[in-house]
């Protein structure tokens, strides 16, 4: 039991693998074995990568090396003391992410199983999607700059087919080959960024690189190389236009995983930033421009959202909007911690309050493109302007919109309002105006969302959908897991920030103790 | 007991509880002042029914406000600001690269310079 365990992190990407490889095979054996399968895997990779973040946060950064058995391994003694093999780190801001993945990555499993079940092609569907969480996966635990570069470009393209799944007129095809040759050149450009760390430092570990960074000239522009593939794959304005185009074509499902998927690069951004470049790169600096981003981000991504009559696209739109809000967190939270002039408190609490959002979006963003996925299932089209009525008939639907609606509009007691409010209070002492463009970007949602409420389910029945039928079993059972997360989130915030976000901010900030981890003193 | 469900942000505090507990008194307030209502109303008689200038009323299904038709005053408002912003999403993927490579030169001369 004891080598399973010691081996969970290898796991963690090794299930989603070997399932994706055997799902077509499996497929031959028909739909309900196929389906089957995909769920036990899945389910067995989320439990995997649940175990991790708890034995993370129960016993500190776990340094998994493949290829020995033992910890004292890591740095073969005729390496100059470079790691050589290909190297998991995963500390307390891994585990976080960790359990973002598992949680929403078995929901859309979950939910697919059901929303795709009159389509054709399942077979290369599901082998797609376990690529994409193992993707995700291996981009979140590892520790390798180039294993990263490998996950990244594993879940571009896995992304990529899948949002071009559904034929639609060539559409998706379109929006398929737009994510994938921005998510190509991106991941180019972080190549070459990796290529010029690995020139001068003979090494792809991070914590080496970290721990040797000397800030020369190729040094910045390898961190700019990071930093703008990293925020367009995240979706920051002005890198966001790929953004609706993608997620408003590909299945729902998917679509709440690729914000999980762009997540991951956001805390890629994130680990660039205080961790490979930490005490070497301006902090005030670089927080300022991560800062710019996010203000642009919430304020462009709401205001394109309102007149929207997609709303899928509409909710893309959000998705860019809500990325600004983790980005103006985390972007406080590094200039305020280098400046002193301000209190330290004020920078950690704005880390956090932009860690929580990372977790409550995945969680309410995820629930409401399911939601929307369902009025597709049903009526078979996105268009706000064909729907109305259906709170008649899909009542369960509602009350799911609902609670994701007004989460990410941050009314109280979801989950939406208690990151927002800590983002508020600690940017507001760093720059009350900052606060005040949240705020008004906060309203703005809520009047988004306010429409698409009414626009789908308010109103009289109308007759094409009069009789209309609620969302089968498993997809509302996927719905009712991040439904109910975001409620319990929302009312007991005190216990998620202390078991999961504080730590995850501690390791973020804490780059010294990453390098420690790894090179254990070296 | 019901401190442990605060949330401190550090300068001020959030209890969900609170508000959930007051939410559902509100609630049964609201109830209560329904329940005393008047019990021998009739919404059948048509006392309910819109009046519209003596006109007969429309098919419900008729007169449900599509999702176009909101929030027209809004974007009406900041017409100037969509005609700035809408440009630049065309749906082009040579301009998709264009922003990209605006802001990582963009980004490289503001951490050069601001180094």
């Amino acid at each position: 039991m004891d080598i399973l365990f010691d081996n969970l992190p290898g796991l963690l990407i090794a299930i989603p693998l070997l399932g994706a490889f055997l799902t077509p095979l499996l497929s031959r054996a028909g739909d309900s074995v196929r389906n089957t399968w995909v769920l036990i895997i899945t389910g067995l990779s989320s439990v995997c990568g649940l175990l991790v973040a708890s034995r993370v946060l129960e016993t500190g950064t776990i340094v998994y090396t493949f290829g020995v058995n033992t910890v004292s391994n890591i740095i073969p003694p005729d390496s100059g003391g470079i790691p050589i093999r290909i190297i998991f780190t995963i500390d307390p801001m891994n585990a976080f992410m960790l359990i973002i993945a598992a949680i929403v990555g078995f929901c859309i499993t979950l939910y697919s199983v059901s929303s795709m079940e009159k389509l054709s092609g399942k077979d290369g569907f599901f082998t797609l999607v376990l690529l994409l969480i193992a993707g995700v996966y291996g981009m979140i635990a590892t520790g390798d700059l180039f294993n990263f570069f490998v996950f990244l470009e594993i879940s571009s393209l896995a992304g990529a087919a899948l949002v071009a799944y559904r034929i639609d007129k060539g559409v998706a095809a379109e929006a398929g080959l737009k994510y994938a040759a921005l998510s190509t050149i991106g991941g180019m450009l972080f190549l070459v960024g990796v290529g010029l760390l690995f020139a001068q430092y003979n090494s792809l570990n991070m914590a080496v690189i970290a721990d040797r960074m000397q800030l020369t000239g190729l040094d910045i522009i390898a961190f700019v190389l990071f930093f703008t593939a990293l925020a367009m794959k995240c979706g920051a304005v002005p890198m966001h236009f790929w953004t609706p185009d993608s997620y408003a074509m590909a299945p729902s499902a998917i679509t709440a995983f690729l914000v999980v998927s762009s997540q991951a690069s956001l805390y890629a951004l994130f680990r660039v930033c205080f961790t490979l470049y930490g005490g070497q790169i301006n902090p005030l600096t670089v927080g300022w421009v991560i800062i710019i981003l996010g203000i642009l981000s919430m304020f462009i991504g709401v205001t394109m959202a309102i007149p929207q009559k997609d709303v899928k696209r509409l909710m893309a739109y959000h998705a860019v909007s809500q990325t600004g809000y983790m980005l103006l967190g985390v972007g406080v939270g590094l200039a305020a911690l280098s400046s002193t002039c301000l209190s330290q408190s004020i920078g950690i609490m704005a880390l956090k309050g932009g860690l929580f959002h990372i977790m409550n979006h995945a969680l309410y963003k995820g629930l409401l493109f399911l939601t929307a996925g369902v009025i597709f299932y049903r009526c078979g089209t996105r268009n706000l302007n064909q729907l109305g009525g259906l709170g008649h008939n899909m009542k369960w639907t509602m009350v799911f919109f609902m609670i994701g609606a007004l989460a990410i509009a941050g009314i109280p007691p979801f989950n939406g309002f208690a990151s927002k409010l800590m983002i508020y209070e600690s940017t507001f002492l760093f720059n009350p105006l900052l606060a005040v463009i949240a705020m008004v970007v906060s309203i703005l949602t809520l009047a988004s969302f306010v429409k698409v409420f009414h626009s789908m389910f308010m109103g009289p029945k109308l007759p094409e959908y009069e009789d209309v039928k609620e969302a089968p079993t498993p997809m509302l059972i996927a719905m009712g897991i991040l439904a109910i997360l975001v409620v319990l989130f929302g009312i007991f915030p005190q216990q998620v920030v202390d078991a999961l976000v504080a730590p995850a901010a501690s390791a973020l900030i804490d780059y010294q103790g990453y390098i420690t981890a790894v090179l254990g003193g070296a | 007991m019901i401190d442990s469900f605060t949330l401190s942000t550090g300068f001020g505090a959030w209890n969900a509880v609170f508000w959930v507990i007051a939410f559902v008194i509100a609630c049964i307030i609201g109830w209560l002042i329904w329940s005393r209502g008047e019990k021998t109303y009739d919404s059948s008689g048509g006392a309910t029914a819109p009046f519209l200038s003596g006109n007969k009323e429309p098919e419900k299904a008729a007169v449900h406000i599509r999702a176009g038709n909101l929030y027209w005053g809004y974007t009406d408002a900041l017409s100037g600001y969509y005609r700035f912003i809408k440009p630049f999403h065309t749906g082009n993927l040579s301009d998709y690269f264009l922003a990209y490579l605006f802001v990582t030169a963009l980004v490289l001369i503001v951490v050069v310079v601001l180094k």
